[in-house]
């Protein structure tokens, strides 16, 4: 006998047994209030909205779709993934600096992610375009000996190249930051695990650290990525001028009509970031890998233990 | 095997491990065991250069750990070459340390293929292999997460044994076990230590010791109190400090 009935020591019996709860939900009046109240006052808005000429839906539907729009928005999207391809990469190497056991290499991290955090993205941006003026020519060699190329900054670099470079740089040491969070987050014991297999330190960074401290990585990274794509909006301080929205409002300058460009520019940006969010659901399910409460693919564990029989190892 | 003379540890001022000298010879298991605090891990830790050792001598097969030494003098080691000296000695933690991004099948695949530069098809057989020998054959497709605790540290061992090392040590690898679970873990380390394998075991499992041990290490406060055939030692302790300790344990 394991457990005593009410009533003593009877066994519990079939009608004994307690019936699946059937309770009354609990009521949340003001939650359904709130919401009437929010739905309500949105949709006085939105009435308002269509009706006052100001906003010139008119105008929103027809620059929407407008060449010189969807030219721009897709430069915006190359802008806002070039630079943060270079941040990534860039801002992962610089963790990792940060975290080597070489003082020399720790140091020069440091010194980059000090001057390209402690300086505004738009004065840098500034400095990208002015490039052409400080260093005329850009050559590459050894110094003080006849260089092996040399080109003119202005004819090699365009402002859409130095946009990204600006943008990228100043993104890096914000990137670099965020990786060597991830990075500290794993716990230590694998670093000792690999270190006691005979893997290197830069193995164990590449196989062992790095994929784990992607789960931290990833969601300050989506961030990064949607402000990314509004900085640059930031690009003409270089200047570019075929970004969304310097584009935008080139056109409203000549239509003097500045409102329906900028709702045009924001459904743009909006739409962008919409797809990213969604990019970055599929990114952290990919990474939450072994960590999850996902059961393994090929098999449900059953409540009990089957004996090991060898030779069963799955075969794929 | 294990030659450790005269080895001192310091952290700082805090002196862990006072000049401790001990032997193991080739297929032999040594069981240390001792107080916590005693200096076990650290000397453990020391054998695979994962600390550095601040006086004395240590080697493994002939090899000394962590220096060469050439005219009288110690030079320190090429971070790659005390990795090579790493790969021949496997190590199994209290906490398992299994990567917890791969699967029991990568966990114990990823050294040999990242460090020895076997082929992934190579690398599978063996893997393969040790699951079966430690009786996970039908898991190797699970993550550590979805692993009790007695079937991860099953997997640690085959990872270090993926390594083929010819010394294993062992740091309280049964201690974060439920007990039920504590059992299986001491069968694949006593198949182990039949087949000929050099350990170094850091336990309380006194049992373990009497049955598989060859000699038996008392430690306390970073010295070696007493060292012997685990039956004498056990059966008849000769300092207080061990006395005291295993009517504790027992
Ligand atoms: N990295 C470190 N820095 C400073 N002190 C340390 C370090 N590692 C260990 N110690 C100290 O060394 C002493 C011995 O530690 P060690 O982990 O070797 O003990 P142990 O015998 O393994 O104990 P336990 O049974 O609790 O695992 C302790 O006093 C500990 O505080
Ligand atoms: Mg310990």
């Amino acid at each position: 006998m394991t457990a005593d009935g009410p009533n003593g020591s009877e066994p519990p019996d079939e009608a004994l047994e307690s019936a699946p709860i059937q309770a009354i939900r609990l009521r949340h009046p003001w939650r359904t209030v709130l919401a009437g109240v929010l739905i309500l006052l949105l949709a006085l808005f939105v009435i308002d909205a269509a009706r006052r000429p100001a906003y010139d839906w008119p105008s929103v539907a027809k620059y929407i779709f407008d060449r010189r729009i969807s030219r721009a928005a897709v430069n915006t999207l190359q802008l806002m993934v070039y630079a943060m391809v270079i941040a990534i990469v860039l801002g992962v190497i610089l963790a990792v600096m940060r975290l080597t056991p070489n003082p020399v290499v720790k140091s020069v991290a440091w010194f980059y992610i000090w001057v390209f955090r402690g300086t505004p993205v738009y004065v840098q941006l500034v400095f990208w375009g002015l490039l052409a003026v400080i260093y005329q020519n850009i050559d590459i060699g050894i110094p003080f000996m006849k260089p092996w190329f040399s080109f003119e900054t202005n004819a090699a670099l365009s402002t859409f190249t130095l946009a990204v470079i600006g943008l990228g740089l100043n993104e890096a040491s914000y990137m670099s930051e965020i990786v060597r969070a991830g990075l500290l987050s794993v716990n230590r014991g694998q670093e000792e695990a690999a270190t006691a297999l005979g893997m290197s330190w830069f193995q164990t960074m590449r196989r062992i650290i790095l994929p784990q401290s992607m789960r931290v990585i990833i969601p300050p990274t989506g961030n990064e990525v949607i402000s990314m794509l509004k900085t640059t909006s930031l690009v003409t301080a270089v200047p570019y001028s075929f970004d969304l929205y310097t584009r935008s409002r080139d056109i409203s300058a000549e239509t003097f009509n500045p409102i329906p460009m900028l709702i045009v520019a924001s459904i743009w940006y909006l739409f962008f970031t919409s797809i990213l969010m969604v990019g970055q659901y599929f990114l952290e399910k990919r990474f939450a890998r072994g960590v999850g409460d996902r059961q393994p693919d090929r098999k449900v564990v059953a409540g009990a233990d089957p004996p090991a029989s060898p030779g069963a190892g799955g075969v794929r | 095997m294990v030659l450790a003379d005269r080895v001192s540890k310091s952290f700082g001022t805090n002196q862990v491990l006072k000049s401790i000298s001990l032997t193991v010879k080739r297929g032999e298991v040594m069981c240390l065991v001792g107080p916590s605090g005693s200096g076990k891990s650290t000397f453990l830790r020391c054998i695979n250069h994962l600390e550095v050792v601040s006086a004395g001598r240590l080697s493994v097969d002939g090899d000394l750990i962590g220096y060469r030494e050439a005219n009288g003098r110690l030079y320190e080691l090429h971070p790659r070459e005390a990795a090579r000296q790493r790969r021949e000695i496997g190590m199994v933690f209290q906490l398992f340390n299994l990567f917890p991004h791969m699967t029991a099948l990568q966990n114990v695949m990823e050294a040999p293929q990242v460090v020895k530069g076997l082929s992934k098809t190579q690398a599978e057989q063996r893997a393969r292999d040790l699951l079966d020998r430690v009786g996970l054959a039908d898991r190797s497709d699970y993550y550590p997460a979805h692993l009790s605790g007695g079937q991860q540290q099953r997997v640690a061992i085959a990872r270090a044994l993926a390594m083929e090392p010819k010394l294993m040590l062992f740091d309280e690898p049964t201690s974060a076990l439920d007990p039920e679970l504590v059992g299986e873990v001491l069968d694949v380390m006593k198949g182990l230590a039949k087949s000929g394998m050099t350990m170094i075991v850091v336990t309380h499992e006194m049992g373990f010791a009497r049955e598989v041990a060859d000699s038996f290490v008392f430690m306390d406060g970073g010295v070696v109190m007493e060292s012997g055939k685990p039956s004498e030692v056990l059966a008849n302790p000769q300092h207080k400090r061990t006395q005291a300790f295993l009517s504790k344990v027992l």
